[in-house]
């Protein structure tokens, strides 16, 4: 079944079109990277998505909701956790996640054992009588999350969960996250972090202004370039780009003190690079070959179109 | 159109605005505090028929208290990006839109039946009709409350913003709605204004309670506040249906 069901989905400011008529649909229970440049209309999808927004075209259904016609009721099956952890500054904790479970229509008591429950799995129950404008993002963001799922939902869409947060914090979201997937909840999640993506997702859809130019499971897209490797080197001294730019090396990065060299022919770069170690005299610290990550892919696509 | 669920939104819309907006600053400041002193200013020292002049000010209160708290919450939400979760929340617009004004009603009709009691019981104001009273407040505050709400609705994020704009409108339409100038006693092209602005009808209703007298007949201005009322709703609900049409 599909947990999420997108047709021919367009979004329009004006005479502006920010979405062209994209279609997708989530599987019950996965979990789906949305990802995409800057401007390149994630935002105004889940925006469309959560009811937000009312698209100019298209059809969404939530748990096979229409969310057009029945709006009230598709939002009853989805959590929400927008960026920036919007949650009232001038509430506790507490009251933040009661007000959740009110406009969810959850009894006082299922409201209570519910907020203790979940403050207590994100570590706030100490905190649970505290105004949320005296916390710091990290903990405004795991209130975001409990008032997210206060209800149980069957699906939570979150954008961009990790944005500026601290290492611990980013880690519990994540942990989170993942932790209510395995439970059964479908999520449906826009990241800048790839390597978030890739860690989490077993989807990855990516837009490209307004337009899906790939969807796939990380592992096939990374098969879309799978000519592209890229070899790490490292020498015992610092070695100018320019005395590394053979003709079979189609990129080049700097990577600490030594560079990833993005090419087709990984066995002919190890080769060169080996050959220049001997000529130049110099010693190989480290050298790896590694296959494309998601990111390569990424930025090959983004630019691509 | 799933009425429970709507109402539920109301409810926990109004009471969440309670909790948070009622004890901000700018409300209490040109909600409570304004009216007093505007009051106080033209009644002290003055020699002035008290009797006359307390209807007007009961409108006054009514028509500030009840318009303070609709502009401080959409900027507010905004501002602080709280907005967009409440849009995805189950909740309609209407909703959104019912829930604020509810909750500025709530704010004006407290405070103005306070001041009702403190001039009944200290200034020994009398009511000719009680049932007009409470009609006049009950249709009053759901009117001022809209009309707070619309002033809030177009795309503003700045609370100060707005407060200063619906600052702009209020106080003119305090000195051409009979508080100070009955309007009986207005010349021509100042009554015809005085007939445009719903406080004029909420004016004469309270004069019609407290002194049995007004210058319309007080089903008139029932009607003309019922109207106003959905009026303001229809036309804060067309502008931020329109802001949400452009990205919120």
């Amino acid at each position: 079944m599909k947990a999420i069901e997108v047709t021919h989905l367009t979004c329009m400011y004006g005479r502006f079109t920010v979405v062209h008529d994209i279609s997708f649909s989530v599987r019950k229970g996965s979990f789906f990277g949305f990802l995409g440049p800057n401007g390149a209309g994630k935002t105004t999808t889940i925006r469309s998505l959560t009811g937000v927004l009312t698209p100019s075209a298209g059809l969404i259904r939530i748990q096979g909701i229409d969310i057009l016609s029945q709006p009230l009721q598709a939002k009853m099956k989805m959590g929400v956790i927008p960026e920036s952890s919007t949650v009232y500054g001038d509430l506790t904790a507490e009251q933040n996640m009661h007000l959740a479970g009110k406009f969810y229509g959850l009894s006082s008591a299922v409201r209570e054992q519910n907020t203790r429950e979940i403050l207590t799995r994100l570590g706030l129950y100490e905190r649970r009588s505290d105004l949320v404008r005296h916390f710091s993002k990290g903990l405004r963001q795991r209130v975001s999350i409990a008032c997210a799922i206060i209800h149980g939902p069957e699906v939570l869409i979150v954008d961009e969960p990790t944005s500026g947060l601290d290492v611990q914090s980013r880690r519990l979201v994540i942990d989170t996250l993942r932790q209510l997937n395995q439970e059964g909840t479908t999520i449906f999640l826009t990241t800048h972090n790839i390597e978030e993506a890739n860690q989490l997702c077993d989807t990855v859809c990516i837009i490209q202004a307004g337009k899906i130019i790939a969807t796939g499971s990380p592992t096939e897209l990374k098969q879309m370039f799978e000519t592209t490797r890229s070899v790490t080197v490292s020498f015992n001294k610092v070695v100018p780009k320019t005395a590394l730019i053979w003709g079979n090396i189609t990129r080049m990065e700097q990577t600490g003190e030594g560079w990833r060299l993005y090419t087709d022919e990984p066995d002919a770069v190890v080769k060169g690079i080996s050959d220049f170690a001997k000529q130049e005299n110099l010693t190989i610290h480290s050298i790896t070959t590694t296959g494309p990550s998601l990111e390569e892919v990424f930025v090959r696509l983004t630019e691509d179109t | 159109m799933d009425i429970p669920l709507s109402l539920r939104g109301i409810l926990t819309i109004s009471e969440k605005n309670m909790r948070i907006y009622y004890s901000k600053p700018p409300v209490l400041m040109f909600g409570i505090l304004f009216p007093i002193f505007m009051f106080l200013s033209f009644s002290v020292g003055r020699n002035i028929e008290l009797s006359r002049f307390f209807p007007g000010f009961l409108a006054m209160m009514l028509f500030f208290t009840a318009s303070s708290v609709g502009p401080m919450v959409i900027p507010f939400e905004k501002r602080e990006r709280t907005y967009e979760r409440l849009l995805a929340y189950p909740v309609t617009i209407e909703s959104i839109i019912l829930g604020d004004i509810c909750s500025g009603a709530v704010f004006g009709i407290v405070f103005t039946i306070f001041a009702a009691v403190i001039g009944v019981v200290l200034l020994s104001m009398s009511v000719q009709s009680f049932v007009v009273l409470v009609i006049a407040l009950v249709l009053g505050t759901f009117a001022n409350a809209a009309l707070g709400v619309l002033l809030a609705s177009p795309s503003f994020d700045n609370p100060p913003n707005v407060m200063m704009m619906s600052n702009l409108i209020r106080f003119p339409l305090i000195f051409v709605s009979g508080i100070f100038v009955p309007l009986q006693e207005m010349d021509g092209v100042l009554r015809y204004i005085a007939y445009c602005s719903p406080l004029t009808y909420l004016t004469d209703l309270f004069q019609f309670a407290m002194n049995g007298i007004s210058a319309l007949h007080p089903a008139i201005d029932m009607i003309v506040l019922i109207v106003s009322s959905l009026f303001f709703f229809l036309l804060a609900r067309t502008i931020q249906k329109r802001n949400l049409a452009r990205g919120l």
